[in-house]
């Protein structure tokens, strides 16, 4: 338990976080919270796209909630150690593009810890990352929940569509624009 | 009562995000490099069991707890909007290390920065409402 749990024991977690919202009437998707919390923020006033009772979205808000709760219980007292057994190619490729907590932590040093706020670098990866995670999702009508888990579990066309996208996007981050910035 | 059992969904969600490591900006660095069967295994055995989980609901008819009818409505039909917007969501996915979802298991972990990614994310998500009827769907 206090050791990271292995696959076959997460995925099957996530099926039944699922199947319990699609049990109390509520769908699965993540990404929907970001929409809320600009219309909360009053973005109706620019775009139609925000002009909706956020109030039926409360769940969700909750739910993220929760999420964060759950983030901090698992972090403090769930876990012995965080790091991460990579692969170890993964790790010397890693530390040889400078990230060298890789193997030894659950994130990067230079992107969460502190320092990354003094980081021009490490910030920017932060913004146009999170950028890209807001503007896209919306774009594609969901995320890793709602299109890979939800969508995919029910053989959706469309979703099969935005995870191959997810695929291509991260492979060419990955293996093309991650050696031109380190 | 109800935001009770969300509450206690979204803790238990992000529990499992969390010491899956899926929440882990390495573990996604090591996915898109194929070097390990871990987050493969996380979402591919999730689907799984999620489409017959999914298959089971259709084919009893089961009701939610509420008695209303659990449907889920079919996405409509396009190419450019899943593919392109996939494709940028990618792309931030693999830069950040973090879905939406794990962006909040991390700020709740203590990993301060993540909230430039969640603030951005936001940023991006009103940026897509203003600008969306002039891309293609």
């Amino acid at each position: 338990m206090y050791d990271p749990w292995p696959w076959y024991v997460s995925g099957p977690l996530m099926t039944l976080v699922m199947v319990t919202l699609l049990l109390i009437g509520k769908r699965f998707g993540m990404s929907s919270n970001l929409r809320t919390m600009c219309t909360i923020c009053g973005a109706g006033k620019v775009s139609d796209f925000f002009r909706f009772d956020w109030k039926a979205q409360r769940w969700n808000l909750i739910v993220i909630t929760g999420i964060i709760i759950g983030g901090f219980i698992a972090s403090n007292f769930l876990s012995s150690d965080t790091s991460v057994d990579l692969n170890p190619e993964v790790i010397s490729d890693l530390q040889s593009k400078g990230f060298v907590s890789a193997g030894e932590s659950y994130m990067p040093e230079q992107l969460f810890s502190n320092d990354a706020f003094t980081n021009p670098k490490s910030l920017l990866m932060l913004i146009i990352g999170g950028l890209l995670v807001g503007f896209g999702a919306r774009y594609a009508g969901g995320c890793t929940s709602g299109h890979a888990i939800s969508g995919l579990s029910d053989l959706q066309l469309p979703s099969l569509i935005a995870v191959i996208g997810f695929f291509i996007g991260g492979l060419v981050m990955i293996h093309f624009i991650f050696p031109l910035i380190f | 009562m109800r935001s009770i059992i969300y509450l206690v969904i979204g803790i238990f969600f992000g529990i499992v995000l969390f010491k899956s490591e899926a929440a882990s900006w390495f573990r996604i660095y090591e996915m898109f490099r194929f070097g390990s069967f871990h987050m493969y295994g996380i979402i591919g055995s999730a689907v799984v069991l999620g489409s017959i989980s999914i298959q089971l609901i259709k084919r009893n008819n089961i009701n939610s707890f509420y008695g209303e009818s659990i449907t889920i409505s079919p996405k409509e039909r396009s190419v450019a909007r899943y593919l392109i917007g996939g494709i940028l969501f990618g792309l931030g996915w693999a830069l950040a290390g973090a879905c939406p979802g794990p962006m909040f298991v991390l700020l709740g972990a203590g990993y301060v920065p993540i909230i430039v990614a969640i603030l951005s994310a936001i940023l991006g998500t009103f940026l897509y409402g203003v600008l969306k009827e002039k891309l293609p769907h």
